[in-house]
């Protein structure tokens, strides 16, 4: 193998390429064994602290977990897609009076970190009289302010990525603003985008773990519940184990789907350099 | 107004803790990043594996998650006892650390292939051809990059509040004893971090378009 840095190796080189892999497995063998060590050590491994997790109540308090985090994740996603393409077509629009304000909007709340924006519809709204607030809410509303205005911008990103000549063209034939926008510019745009949509889309799977920090009870709260009920040994790390497996998994089938979109349409995210580094400072 | 200079020591407080996190985790997520990117591209297969399963795992957890383990599960380790904001700096730097990595490698490959054939044909060692070829190229093409992800490490910083570390997210919580309407306080917080990002990527900006490579 060849690339940018190294030629293809001769005969030395491999040999020397074994041991140093061999030097390579043992170091993170030794790193991972060591964390296994300490948690056998510290009877992380009993059977009184694991026995929960093999009761129907608490593996039904799972599920039911496991749903929460999915319905948050489901309807922030929903809406921060409408709320995306709202704000895009806000902010390509020709009048100054409705991109401008458009423009601060998405840039306001892309500097915003998520959680500040989560307390604030948490703590702040509920003593100004909307009481109405619950944790879903406050997760699922900052969800989608964040992820819409970055979401805008990657589709932002996937129109400008495209040939001028396909908007003039389509003026040419008499196509009205609204029909280029929603015939010819948007279905490209979001063809091209959708790896880099999905993987925006996996943000906001993890993102709902904040809801944890506003005691919204998803998974990490069910583990914290759980890890400290010191009569069945306080399992905190049992528990968070059973968590971090099942959010790896669902954010990993997200993010599979992501690279399945990606090698099917044959347009890696490397030709849009810009919507990856949006992605970046999203996560 | 008042909210924010009658608590002033509390919102100084707050984000120079904020602040010292934030340098603590990119210096950190810079070094195992560089690491772990480096492992990336290694002609030795085992360092792929190794470098491409820690960038798998780590970017599909939730940094909650990361930080909840550090911050519950670690004390139970009887391992020497650290405060919680060097944890949260751990888990930080081992969160941001797999997008350095992914940034170095995204710019290391965009330095054309014939750059470094060219630099071997003339005749240049490994490491003449890296310092004076490839890494000047490389560099270039990551920097703009490599300041989102650190901007997106200094927003994430707040996550740290959740779990007993005294920084800009807790001021809220701080201040709710002294009876300040908590919107008030968290539209202050927001605003500054605001601030904070605008300067960082007024900083991009600059490096930017000083740094362009012409190809």
């Amino acid at each position: 193998m060849s690339n940018v840095l190294f030629d293809a190796p001769g005969p030395r080189a491999r040999v020397r390429h074994r041991y140093i892999g061999v030097l390579t497995l043992i170091v993170v063998l030794g790193i991972f064994g060591f964390i296994v060590y300490r948690f056998i050590e510290t009877d992380q491994f009993t059977a009184q602290k694991w026995n929960i997790f093999t009761l129907p109540y608490a593996q039904g308090k799972i599920v039911e977990a496991t749903v929460a985090t999915l319905k948050a994740f489901g309807l922030a996603a929903v809406l921060s897609l409408t709320l995306g393409l709202l704000l895009l077509v806000g902010r390509v629009s020709k009048h100054k009076w409705i991109s401008a304000p458009t423009y601060v909007f998405v840039e306001l709340f892309r500097a915003v970190p998520l959680l500040i924006l989560i307390m604030i519809m948490y703590y702040g709204l509920p003593p100004l009289g909307y009481t109405f607030v619950t944790p879903f809410i406050a997760v699922v509303t900052g969800l989608t302010l964040y992820n819409g205005s970055v979401l805008s911008e990657v589709f932002r990103a996937g129109i400008e990525s495209l040939p001028k000549g396909q908007a003039e063209a389509a003026y040419a034939i008499g196509m009205t603003k609204t029909q280029v926008m929603r015939m010819i510019l948007l279905p490209q745009a979001l063809r091209a985008m959708a790896p880099v949509i999905v993987s925006q889309l996996v943000v906001v799977l993890k993102d709902t773990a904040l809801g944890f920090i506003v005691t919204y009870q998803e998974l990490l709260y069910l583990a914290k519940m759980y890890g400290t009920q010191s009569q069945i040994g306080s399992p905190i790390i049992p528990s968070t184990i059973v968590v971090a497996a099942i959010y790896i998994s669902l954010c990993l089938l997200l993010a599979g789907l992501a690279k399945f979109i990606e090698v099917r349409t044959k347009r890696g995210p490397a030709k849009n350099i810009k919507a990856q580094e949006l992605v970046n400072e999203a996560a | 107004m008042d909210t924010l200079l009658n608590n002033l020591d509390v919102f100084v407080d707050g984000f120079a803790l904020t602040l010292q996190v934030f340098l603590w985790a990119a210096l950190f997520a810079l070094i195992l990043g560089t690491i772990v990117g480096a492992m990336r591209v290694s002609p030795v297969a085992p360092m792929r594996w190794v470098g491409t399963g820690y960038v798998n795992l780590v970017r599909n957890t939730p940094l909650t998650l990361i930080m909840f383990f550090f911050a519950f599960g670690y004390p139970k380790l009887d391992l020497p006892t650290v405060s919680y904001t060097t944890l949260a700096i751990f888990a930080l730097g081992l969160y941001t650390a797999t997008y350095v990595a992914e940034t170095l490698r995204a710019g290391i490959n965009t330095v054309p292939l014939g750059q470094a054939e060219a630099a071997r044909a003339i005749g240049l060692t490994f490491g003449q051809s890296m310092s004076h070829i490839l890494l000047p190229q490389a560099f270039r093409a990551v920097i703009p990059p490599m300041m989102s992800v650190f901007i997106a490490l200094l927003k994430n910083t707040t996550v740290a509040a959740g779990f007993s570390v005294a920084e800009a997210g807790y001021i809220r919580a701080n201040l709710s004893e002294r009876g300040e309407p908590a919107i008030v306080v968290l539209l202050w917080v927001a605003l500054i971090f605001i601030l904070l990002v605008a300067v960082l990527s007024f900083v991009q900006r600059v490096l930017e378009n000083r740094l362009k490579v012409l190809r």
